[in-house]
């Protein structure tokens, strides 16, 4: 017996499920989901007005059966439903978010600050209500961090501009010597109306804007997108194309574990790691480009299918082999290389239980005993017929991220042949049927991060009319910061590259 | 052990560091105003600061690609450095979100004269799928001044070592 079994979901899609409820089953719903061992994916709200209804909540929970996506209708004036961060702590910036954007509020919420907004709009505008048009101010109200005080404690804040190459952010460490006794995050600085931006939009044009979510991760926003749009729309998409979608995703997940394995060796000072796995990466992006007409396949991916084709497939697949065994030897070195495992091991722990109490998903969740890949348990063509082999840890630390990576790059780059290998000929792209109504649809891909769920309305019109993004980061952030306690500071770049989160992804 | 290793593959690797390209004086948006005596002082060496005012993180990828081997940039005398305080050339990437905006500006106030600003991707020339809206600003040039804008989404490494040569290079 599952919780959703005496509810009746609709069946929307393969492992996709869709169900309507008021908002006040939400908590009970939340709590039977956890007793299954079942986790809140994502959280969002919308404007329905516009419908002739009032607002709504949004939440996408992973349960034995699939996903589920559950909406609950919300009045018009001051919305609200009841919080879910206390069965799902996971949910707590989200509905942070939800009502920064569109002041629905969490009912009970524990807290209760702002997330998304710093100043760009006053406190009482919610820029994702159809009505929104107002124009930017900038307020100062200011971020209550949590305060740790006692003898010795002291503050270092980092950020948001970083000293190295990477996203924006604010890190606010509190410690003693040099221990981490609190890390508090503060997030949304590079929050640009990615949501509102999709309002309007044509189908295609969506596509390359989803793609642009997190562009690490293009392919698998552009895929779920599409899926989405195909669903809402009953798009027929060609077999061709689907199978060329999982060989831009394995080949996105390469190019991402090569770059992050060589960064990994380069935090712990050996820069000998670096270079190697750059080169292979260089060489990987201009192998995409040469076969496909972009290093980092964007805009390949389109609603009804694909836009480029695979000509030559064996020299990939032979390729394949070739960065296999480059990566064995590498893999060699950071086996054998002492001071690089003094400085992975039991640095950086997540352990299972607080991964499963808190939510960690994605390769960092499976690092830590959270053994979820939906290509694995939950597939969509053609990942249906590749028995793809799931990477797990138990360790949880910094050396257990970096093995699953090499796992799951040695994976892709086995899968990359089966799927050149499976592949017939055929139509590329289709097009999407006329749309009359308003219609709704979600996707759901497993990228190299963790998973991407796209949910996707269209009006009648055939414009895009709500459009979340959700990317496993949300998830990620939190246990980021409860990763990093009783470490010393300076493990902290290492920590955080071996989760590599981004920042993009969840401040949309 | 390890050490072995390392040195072995090193060896098999060999060189893989390429030639670099041409700066590209079409990327120039505005009049050089470069005195010899600062092209004499910089010689060869620039020290760069990325600025991610909001990017999809895309660009960044690319920035990293330009830290590959093949590129070879330390050898150019191209540097990335961690303070705005010790670099020549700022390099922009996003559609400056409006929670970036004063970050950025005091980053460039806090970078000394003479500065170059590069504007990297289709985002940081022209706002790009982002646009301006009520949390972008749009384009870099809309906040602080720009030398050199790079199009592209994103602009391949190449592409941007040249806008960053360009920028240093006045006429040359
Ligand atoms: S130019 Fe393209 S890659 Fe660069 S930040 Fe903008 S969308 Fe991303």
């Amino acid at each position: 017996m599952s919780a959703f079994d005496s509810l009746n979901p609709q069946a929307i899609g393969k492992h996709l499920w869709r169900l309507r409820l008021a908002a006040a089953q939400l908590p009970g719903l939340a709590e039977a989901v956890r007793e299954d061992g079942g986790q809140l994916v994502a959280l969002w709200g919308s404007d329905d007005r516009h419908l002739g209804a009032g607002y709504a909540v949004h939440v996408v929970f992973l349960a034995a059966r699939g996903l589920v996506w559950v909406s609950a209708g919300l009045a018009a004036e001051a919305p609200a439903y009841p919080d879910l961060a206390a069965v799902f702590p996971q949910a707590g910036r989200m509905q942070r978010a939800t009502w920064d954007l569109l002041g629905i509020r969490a009912e009970g919420a524990a807290d209760g600050r702002k997330w998304l907004r710093h100043g760009a709009w006053p406190a009482d505008a919610h820029p994702l209500r159809k009505d929104y048009a107002g124009e930017p101010v900038r307020e100062t109200d200011a971020y209550p961090f949590v305060r740790v005080a006692g003898d010795g404690v002291h503050e270092i804040p980092v950020g948001p501009i970083h000293a190295g190459v990477i996203e924006p952010g604010h890190f606010r460490f509190s410690i003693i010597g040099e221990r981490v006794l609190k890390l508090e995050e503060r997030l949304g600085y590079t929050h640009k109306g990615i949501e509102k931006r999709f309002e309007g939009m044509d189908p295609d044009t969506g596509a390359r804007l989803a793609g642009r979510v997190s562009g690490d991760s293009h392919v698998a926003y552009a895929w779920a997108y599409c899926m989405a749009v195909e669903a809402a729309t009953g798009a027929q998409v060609p077999e061709r194309a689907l199978w060329l979608r999982a060989l831009f995703l394995e080949i996105e997940r390469v190019a991402n574990h090569l770059g992050d394995l060589g960064y990994l060796g380069n935090d712990v000072a050996l820069s000998f790691g670096l270079n190697q796995f750059w080169r292979l990466k260089e060489e990987w992006l201009r192998l995409s480009e040469a076969l496909f007409g972009h290093r980092y396949l964007f805009d390949r991916v389109v609603p009804g299918g694909v836009a480029a084709d695979l000509v030559g497939g064996s020299a990939l697949a032979e390729y394949c082999l070739a960065v296999a065994d480059e990566v064995r030897e590498l893999k060699a070195v950071y086996d054998e290389h002492a001071g690089l495992q003094d400085r992975f091991a039991n640095t950086g722990i997540c352990a299972p239980e607080l991964a499963a109490r808190l939510g960690l998903t994605g390769l960092a969740g499976r690092a830590s005993a959270q053994a979820w890949d939906a290509r694995v348990q939950f597939p969509q063509f053609p990942y249906d017929g590749l028995e793809v082999n799931m990477a797990t840890h138990r360790r949880g630390d910094v050396l257990a991220r970096a093995e699953v990576r090499f796992a799951e790059l040695f994976e892709s780059l086995r899968l990359i042949a089966e799927i050149i290998a499976g592949m017939q000929e055929g139509a590329l792209r289709a097009d999407l049927p006329q749309v009359t109504a308003p219609c709704e649809g979600i996707g759901w891909v497993e990228g190299w991060r963790g998973e991407i769920v796209v949910a996707v309305r269209l009006g009648a019109d055939g414009r895009l009319d709500r459009v979340h993004p959700h990317d496993p980061s949300w998830r990620n952030w939190p246990l980021l910061e409860t990763s990093t306690l009783g470490n010393i500071v300076p493990d902290f770049p290492v920590i955080n590259k071996s989760f590599n989160l981004s920042y993009s992804g969840q401040d949309l | 052990m390890a050490a072995h290793l390392i040195l072995q593959k090193i060896l098999k690797t060999g060189r893989v560091s390429e030639p670099a390209p041409a700066a590209d004086p079409a990327l120039r948006t505005r009049v050089q105003a470069l005195q010899a005596e600062i092209l004499r002082v910089f010689g060869q060496a620039v020290a760069v600061r990325h600025v991610d005012a909001g990017s999809c993180n895309g660009c960044e990828l690319e920035i990293h690609a330009l830290n590959a081997p093949q590129y070879n940039i330390e050898g150019l005398g191209v540097k990335f450095a961690a303070s705005p305080r010790h670099v020549d050339v700022l390099l922009v990437t996003g559609p400056v979100s409006r929670n970036l905006e004063t970050a950025l500006k005091r980053t460039y106030e806090a970078t000394p004269e003479p500065k170059w600003v590069v504007a990297m991707g289709d985002c940081g020339c022209t706002g790009g799928l982002f646009g301006a809206s009520y949390a972008a600003c749009g384009r870099v040039a809309d906040v602080i001044p720009v030398d050199v804008e790079v199009p592209g989404c994103p602009p391949t490494p190449t592409a941007l070592l040249q806008g960053i040569l360009a920028a240093v290079s006045g006429g040359r």
